[in-house]
């Protein structure tokens, strides 16, 4: 089952805080809905760190990131 | 082409461009005119913007700062270019005005916010290492509370109306200085005659540096608390890479322009009380830490629509009112007669009661874990 993180309207680095711990409960595809670029690209990067593949889609000016293995 | 764009300015070379603009402009604003070793300072800046404004009458630091304005609107740029300009607000408005207020008063026991922290060291002033280590502390604070849940909810998206107010007040800020309004005699606007206030780059130069670095900095979300907030929270070293870089640019900027004096005491408009360098900016740095930004950063996120940290930003242009009409902002060591400077007494509780606001705020808004 996809997990659903929805970070829309939380200031950094609150985004990255509810996606890493998502990460680390292990389970994949994860989708993290953020609602500005800054979200999305910290989420991204702090993704690819930690070794997740991440497509990025825009819907209606917000971003849902899908992270998998 | 704008994806493009912005993923560079995400990257390691964009954050690292940042710190060098910065790096370089900041000790150049000095050489042509601002205080020494405060090229940029946010927290000076704004406070010098309320004194001109009447909100504090410390006749030495009193003047609209272009810089300010250039940043803010700077980041409206970038952000209307790049599609990014979105009004939002709503996420405890008043927490972060009352974070705003007690950033500025113990960054003003510094005399500095942390870019100028980070200026000051890079001048030589070694009292920068105190107040670094005060706002590590400070930040460290801040992400034990957002270990532990500590959050201020989310904001919504609204009319775009609410995302120019700050945007706007910065224009009337422009205007005002551009035509040096002044109601009465003995009324605002206010302009020091002397002291730190006085001294000032051209309004051309400083505005032309203020935008640059607001569209580079709102394009590389520069940010001097989330450097140090993201190595301590996951180890993360990407912000905390441009400010290394700043450091390292300013330094050499300063030494090719023959503005690099190494030491503690007697150090331009600073002080050299160690404990109360540290205690103030430890404070700033849990209140930045806890509203999620540096003031610098604060300012760009406003010109970008977040209604938020607009709340930030005036909370900081009050807190510097407070703090010179209370006498709680620190005084200067006197070169001439070898007293060091420092906080009054009042400003010592004011730095006290601050972290004791922080701490509350930090335990009290904590979400329960499901």
């Amino acid at each position: 089952m996809t997990k659903q993180v929805d970070a829309r309207g939380l200031s950094c680095p609150q985004p990255v805080i509810l996606a890493r711990k998502a990460i680390g409960e292990g389970s994949y595809p994860i989708e993290v809905w953020v609602d500005t670029v800054t979200s999305r690209e910290n989420v991204r990067r702090m993704a690819e760190k930690a070794g997740c593949r991440v497509a990025v889609e825009a819907v209606e000016g917000e971003f849902k990131l899908t992270l998998s293995r | 082409m704008t994806e493009r764009l912005t993923r560079f300015f995400a990257s390691r070379w964009g954050i690292i461009l940042a710190g060098a603009v910065i790096g370089v402009l900041a000790p150049l604003l000095s050489k042509w005119g601002n205080p020494p070793n405060m090229g940029i300072c946010v927290a000076c800046f704004e406070r010098d913007i309320a004194g001109a404004l009447g909100l504090h009458r410390a006749a030495a630091v009193q003047y609209i700062r272009p810089e300010i304005i250039g940043f803010v609107l700077g980041a409206t740029i970038a952000a209307l270019l790049f599609r990014e300009f979105r009004a939002r607000a709503g996420s405890a408005p008043i927490v972060r005005f009352v974070l705003g207020v007690f950033a500025m008063i113990g960054a003003l026991a510094f005399l500095g916010c942390p870019w100028r922290a980070l200026l000051r060291l890079a001048g030589g002033d070694l009292n920068g290492i105190l107040a670094l280590a005060g706002l590590s502390t400070g930040i460290a604070g801040g992400v034990w509370f957002l270990k532990n849940g500590y959050n201020l909810g989310r904001s919504a998206r609204t009319y775009p109306a609410v995302g120019w107010i700050m945007p706007a007040i910065m224009a009337v800020l422009l205007v005002l200085l551009v035509f040096q309004v002044k109601v009465a005699e003995d009324g605002a606007l206010f302009f020091s005659a002397g002291g730190p206030g006085s001294l000032h780059a051209p309004i051309v130069a400083a505005l032309v540096v203020g935008l640059a670095v607001g569209v580079v900095a709102q394009r590389t979300r520069f940010c001097t608390m989330g450097a140090v907030r993201d190595v301590i929270l996951m180890r993360d070293y990407h912000l905390i890479t441009g400010v290394g870089v700043l450091v390292v640019v300013a330094l050499v900027t300063n030494l090719i322009l023959g503005q690099f004096k190494l030491g503690f005491f007697g150090q331009p408009v600073a002080h050299s009380s160690h404990l109360w360098n540290f205690a103030g900016m430890a404070l700033a740095g849990l209140a930045f830490a806890l509203a999620g930004g540096c003031p610098g950063r604060q300012l760009f996120l406003s010109g970008e629509g977040d209604g938020d940290a607009a709340v930030f930003v005036l909370g900081m242009i009050t807190g510097a009112g407070l703090a010179h009409n209370f006498a709680l902002a620190g005084s200067p060591d006197n070169a001439t007669t070898g007293v060091v400077g420092g906080i009054s007494t009042y400003g010592m509780a004011a730095v006290l009661l601050g972290i004791f606001v922080c701490l509350i705020i930090g335990f009290a808004m904590r979400e329960k874990r499901a």
